[in-house]
């Protein structure tokens, strides 16, 4: 009897223990394809861009991959520098973003009520509006290019996680474990750093990570609109948008291609972002 | 040393709960509370132990504050809630002194528990580390409120006998909350009822 029980046991054991493998596993696989392409497109020079009319309009082939445009570029490499450049502004946009959530929602949840009230009303309203109506206007006001885009996509992408941490750190300092450290003398910094700040870092980390998708998208579709980086960028939005003018003639391998490899990096950092989360989560980690 | 109560009045909302309660307690004694749900058994073990503002009347005691540390701790009903989720056991006991081995012993502890997050263990064996972490020899009185409620017989026993000891030796006072009158008996050399000392009742 106990015999079997502890079997049950051992098998649930190593079955866990595949599980967090398997969620290793695939975060590191995440993390590779990633770092290559982003890594892949900084080392894109312009001069492998050069225009050759020679090799122009080529479909999909063994020495073009994606095939060539109407200039003769190969279209691979602007994949990579597209999505590169995207990655990068990403970045910095989600990474703005999650300073600006951290302060506003600590200050939300020790200021007092009335901080409080008008943080919640701020987010309230940046909820309402769609975002890439806010990003469309901010990007205009700012007058456009590279820093209207980080700007509209930082000022937009910090409202949940704003919420998140409001809620989380809240909820921390009425708990009792806060109290105690309290009444031990404990100052308020000990128990911003050593009770508060591990509690919120893996909500930052995760949120970092799951807002960068909508980052990215975000970025490709006020740049193909036309609102974000000007044509001369070599951004996967102005790739699309210019391709969109050559669909009809059949050269759909312009479109489809950088189209999907965006996709794919989309994908790859959601499934990035739920695995971590998976890891780091108290509820989850000890699967 | 003593901890002294005096004219505790203290009003939820509108509804007066505690009216002009005294109470004192000295190290070394061990004295039970006793009153119906509902009677502020928890909100007086609140204010002593200063978790509460907002109350009229004076909490005294001649045990100084070292560096900051209360010498007038209190002991949770849900020992899962009052320890951190991501320290482990022996950082946990660590964030309020360093106790000795024996202390371990005496309390069951095993060794592989120290190294063990809150999640890996029942209410009762995180409960017998919450009692160490308040088992500071800076703590001057100990109000346990509903302390072993929701443990078995066998660690209430356990941890009792601890706590007992130590307020034998006339390190602690001790103050007991809780429903269980034979428990109260078995454990303290006074009981209260909170109903009687309680000007304002039902």
């Amino acid at each position: 009897m106990s015999i079997s029980v502890e079997n049950t046991q051992l098998k649930a054991a190593k079955k866990s223990g595949n599980l967090r493998r398997k969620t290793i596993i695939t975060i590191f696989l995440c993390i590779g394809v990633l770092a290559f392409v982003t890594i892949a497109g900084t080392m894109v020079s312009h001069n492998d861009l050069i225009t050759d009319f020679t090799s122009k309009n080529l479909a999909p082939s063994m020495s073009h991959l994606f095939g060539t445009d109407w200039l003769g570029r190969d279209m691979l490499l602007r994949t990579l520098k597209g999505l590169s450049m995207s990655i990068y502004i990403g970045i910095f946009a989600c990474f703005l973003g999650m300073i600006i959530a951290t302060v506003l929602g600590l200050a939300s949840a020790t200021m007092g009520k009335h901080v409080d009230s008008v943080i919640t009303f701020v987010v309230d309203l940046f909820l309402s509006v769609p975002h890439l109506l806010v990003i469309i206007i901010i990007c205009v006001a700012v007058g456009g290019g590279l820093t209207g885009v980080v700007i509209g996509i930082a000022a937009t992408h910090w409202t949940s996680m704003t919420r998140i941490i409001r809620a989380e750190v809240k909820q921390i300092l009425t708990s009792e474990y806060v109290h105690v450290a309290r009444q031990m003398g404990k100052s308020r910094t000990y128990i911003a750093a050593k009770h508060i700040f591990p509690h919120i870092f893996p909500q930052l980390l995760i949120g970092f990570i799951s807002t960068f998708p909508h980052a990215l998208l975000h970025e490709a579709s006020i740049t193909f609109l036309g609102f974000g980086l000007s044509p001369h960028e070599p951004a996967i939005g102005i790739i699309l948008s210019e391709s969109m003018k050559y669909l009809a003639a059949g050269y759909w391998w312009l479109a489809v291609l950088p189209g999907l490899a965006l996709l794919i990096i989309v994908v790859l950092f959601d499934v990035l972002g739920d695995n971590i989360d998976k890891l780091i989560n108290p509820k989850s980690m000890h699967r | 040393m003593y901890l002294k109560a005096k004219d505790i009045t203290f009003k939820y909302g509108n509804k007066k709960i505690l009216d002009k309660v005294n109470f004192e307690i000295e190290t070394g004694q061990r004295i039970g509370i006793v009153a119906p749900s509902g009677f502020g058994k928890t909100t007086f073990a609140r204010i002593i132990a200063g978790y509460e503002k907002g109350y009229s009347g004076t909490v005294e005691t001649d045990a100084q504050r070292q560096e900051g540390y209360n010498p007038v701790q209190l002991m949770f009903q849900h020992p899962e809630r009052a320890v951190n989720p991501k320290w482990n056991m022996e950082r946990t006991v660590n964030e309020s002194w360093q106790p000795p081995k024996e202390l371990y012993d005496e309390m069951g502890i095993k060794d592989e528990w120290l190294k063990r997050y809150p999640n890996e263990l029942s209410g009762g064996e995180i409960q017998r580390f919450c009692v160490i972490r308040a088992l500071n020899p800076k703590t001057k009185f100990l109000i346990a409120d509903e302390m072993t409620t929701m443990l078995d017989a066998i660690t209430t026993a356990q941890i009792w006998n601890v706590v007992i000891k130590r307020a034998e030796r006339g390190d602690i006072g001790l103050l007991v909350i809780s429903h269980e009158k034979s428990m109260l008996d078995y454990v303290c050399t006074k009981v209260v009822d909170l109903s009687v000392i309680n000007k304002y009742s039902k």
